[in-house]
């Protein structure tokens, strides 16, 4: 099915898939109405979806190399950018970003700035100059710019470890939505939502990975924003939230100032479940330090900069031209849920604190409150707690908690919308975690077969073999990345955001000076990525275990000061030692022209 | 000077104006939170919580689009543009 005639046929075939998934949703909601359980409902949305990317992913199945690594570089732009889009937000986007928002304000929106405007970065500094490089991973390019297996070596490390702290939160969400939507225990969740994960991209590999991701992105954006504007729709707030929601988001400055942000006492927010919170910040107020949102935002976009996960999806374009342009459109479609995240956290927002609005339940009794029905159910799943601390028996605004993913997965329940609509925003947390799962397993097991196995260890074996390590390695480390998930150490947003910390400590000036600065060299590179990981590590080990910190820099901004060691490092030890020979110094003048042949060949 | 260094030298021109551009709504935008905040900005939200939530993100994606193009226009002018079309 996957031939050229595959490309040509492509607005074809997602628009009919895009219809279908439409036609299902219309189904499953007059199921509703005829009596489906909400239950069935749920289990039916993520069993259908799922099958269908296995399916996606039987068709792509590939034994050729290039396909297998970079899916033939034969995606166009605007489907290129929906898979980066789908390979970019993840379980955190799609199930925390709108919790964030609500609990933190500004401060929180640092990340909606950071995560879009990396992709200026990644336009500008990197992806056309690696496409035209003709990489296969992004430790191939570090390995034939600065030459020798230790350079390529350690951008496989630094990899592995950004992705893999990546990769546990991923598989962690697609374990949590499929235990709540399938009605089984975590434990077992997290393997099913592996299985699924792995049938994308055993067969296909990146084509499978690529064709799938489409398809996630089509289901996680519509179920997105079909509860957005419906709810904003039903509110009477305005038929086009984004462009309509003054009223509201000057609403809420007013009940916050009528209400105040009452402290609670230690002893009272002892009393509260664990991951649940109370609104303490202002919602549209600057309520952070111009450092501490620009030192987070930078992180955060020199991160994206430098993840390989992201920065692969460019090897698949027909073209240097086509790379940059498929950035354009990835961030386009990126824009398109991250500009509703803020709408859907006002949204939530105002539909429980306001006592003008029928759903609102500051000021009701505590009794009345306790004997709703969306209270009960999501207090029972642990994502909804009240409680009378100054015991007048009405509710007031610091006597409310709330978990963060409850913004996104509660608030359609809230505002009265039809179960059908839960499912479907189920459906669509797993496309988002399952999609940049994928992406990421495969970014780990590409660099270690290409790079490890086939340049370093054995670099006559055949395409067959190669492959077949590649499999089993995508199979061992989604196991290994499942296995740790499952125990549970940390949220999901904390890792995350660590892995852009870790990529940019030990990449993103290697990565750039490779292609910017002629006399970097391998020395250079070495001690920016080895020295860059090293010191980002260790400040955040220090500040985890009590350090102080300086600058203001935190545990969840240490890239910045792991990427200032490495480009000191780096610069430093090139200028010490000898320039790269001439034919290094010619490789990069090829690299910075768009016409001609790729550096490296088509299969290598 | 060849035809190579002064391809090249355009290119890091473009490059150097898009990185201002970026770094204006990304960080030089915020330093000035607080005060800018006051200001109503379109649709009637605050100005830094507009551009926190819309602004910023939406340049940033016009942004790209311009480099491209401009980007394609310097490598016609040298005549780098690959062959084929995308």
């Amino acid at each position: 099915m996957i031939k050229g005639n595959f490309i040509d046929n492509l607005p074809k075939v997602y628009g009919i898939y895009t219809g279908g998934f439409l036609g299902f949703i219309i189904i499953m909601s007059i199921c509703e109405q005829m009596g489906m359980t909400a239950k069935t409902i749920g289990i039916c949305f993520v069993a259908f979806t799922v099958a269908i990317y296995a399916i996606i992913g039987y068709l792509s199945r590939t034994a050729q190399a290039d396909a297998y690594y970079v899916a033939g570089r034969q995606v166009p732009t605007v489907f290129n950018g929906m898979a980066t889009a789908a390979d970019w937000m993840s379980g955190a986007s799609f199930v925390a970003m709108a919790g964030g928002i609500y609990f933190k304000g500004y401060g929180y929106m640092a990340l909606l700035v950071g995560w879009t405007g990396g992709y200026v970065l990644v336009a500008s500094l990197l992806a056309p100059y690696l496409r035209k490089f003709g990489c296969y991973t992004v430790p191939d390019f570090i390995g034939t710019r600065y030459g020798g297996n230790l350079t390529r070596f350690l951008a496989v490390v630094v990899l592995t470890v950004a992705s893999f702290t990546y990769v546990t939160a991923q598989i962690n969400a697609t374990g949590t939505i499929a235990s709540v939507a399938l009605d089984i225990p975590f434990q077992y969740a997290v393997y099913v939502g592996l299985v699924s994960i792995l049938l994308c991209s055993m067969l296909g590999g990146m084509r499978g990975v690529t064709w799938t991701q489409v398809a996630q992105y089509i289901v996680l954006i519509i179920a997105y924003l079909l509860p957005v504007f419906w709810i904003s729709n039903k509110m009477g707030a305005g038929f086009f939230p984004h462009f309509m929601l003054a009223d509201e988001v000057a609403r809420i400055g007013e009940l916050e100032q009528q209400f105040g942000f009452v402290a609670n006492s230690k002893e009272n927010l002892a009393m509260v479940p664990k991951g649940l919170a109370g609104i303490t910040k202002a919602h549209s107020a600057v309520n952070a330090t111009p450092w501490a949102f620009i030192s987070l935002a930078l992180a955060m976009m020199m991160g994206t900069a430098s993840l390989p996960h992201v920065m692969m999806r460019y090897f698949t374009t027909p073209s240097v031209k086509a790379a940059r342009k498929s950035v354009g459109w990835s961030l386009f479609f990126i824009f398109l849920l991250y500009s509703s995240a803020p709408m859907l956290a006002t949204l939530s927002k105002l539909s429980l604190i306001d006592p003008s609005l029928p759903t609102g339940i500051i000021g009701k009794s505590i009794a009345e409150v306790q004997s709703i029905d969306w209270y009960q159910n999501w207090n029972q799943a642990n994502l909804m707690f009240v409680s009378d601390f100054n015991g007048n028996g009405t509710l007031e605004l610091n006597e409310f908690f709330m978990g963060g993913k409850a913004v996104v997965l509660a608030t359609p329940e809230i505002a009265g919308l039809p179960y059908v609509i839960s499912g479907l925003v189920a459906a669509g947390g797993m496309a988002a975690a399952m999609s940049t799962a994928d992406g990421l397993i495969l970014a780990i097991a590409n660099a270690i077969s290409h790079d490890v196995y086939y340049k370093i260890i054995d670099p006559k074996a055949e395409t067959a073999k190669r492959l077949v390590v590649a499999r089993v390695l995508l199979v061992v480390i989604g196991f290994a990345g499942a296995t740790i998930a499952a125990m549970e150490i940390q949220g999901i947003l904390g890792s995350v955001i660590w892995a852009f910390d870790f990529a940019m400590s030990g990449l993103f000036f290697p990565l750039v000076l490779g292609v910017w600065w002629k006399r970097a060299n391998r020395e250079g590179a070495i001690a920016g990525m080895a020295l860059g990981l090293i010191s980002g590590a260790g400040y955040l080990i220090w500040v985890r275990n009590g350090g102080s910190g300086f600058l203001g820099i935190t545990q969840l901004t240490f890239g910045i000061f792991g990427s200032a060691v490495s480009l000191v490092a780096m610069v430093v030890v090139s200028l010490m030692t000898s320039e790269p020979n001439a034919a290094t110094q010619r490789m990069v003048d090829e690299v910075r022209v768009p016409s001609g042949k790729s550096i490296l060949g088509r299969q290598h | 000077m060849s035809k190579q260094e002064q391809h090249w030298e355009k290119t890091r021109g473009l490059l150097i104006m898009t990185l201002a551009i970026w770094f204006v709504f990304s960080i030089g935008i915020f330093l000035f939170g607080a005060e800018m905040n006051e200001v109503t900005g379109p649709f009637g939200y605050p100005l830094t919580y507009w551009f926190t939530c819309q602004g910023s993100l939406g340049i940033f994606v016009i942004l790209i689009f311009w480099f491209a193009n401009r980007q394609e226009k310097i490598d016609e002018e040298f005549g780098f543009s690959e062959r084929g079309d995308d």
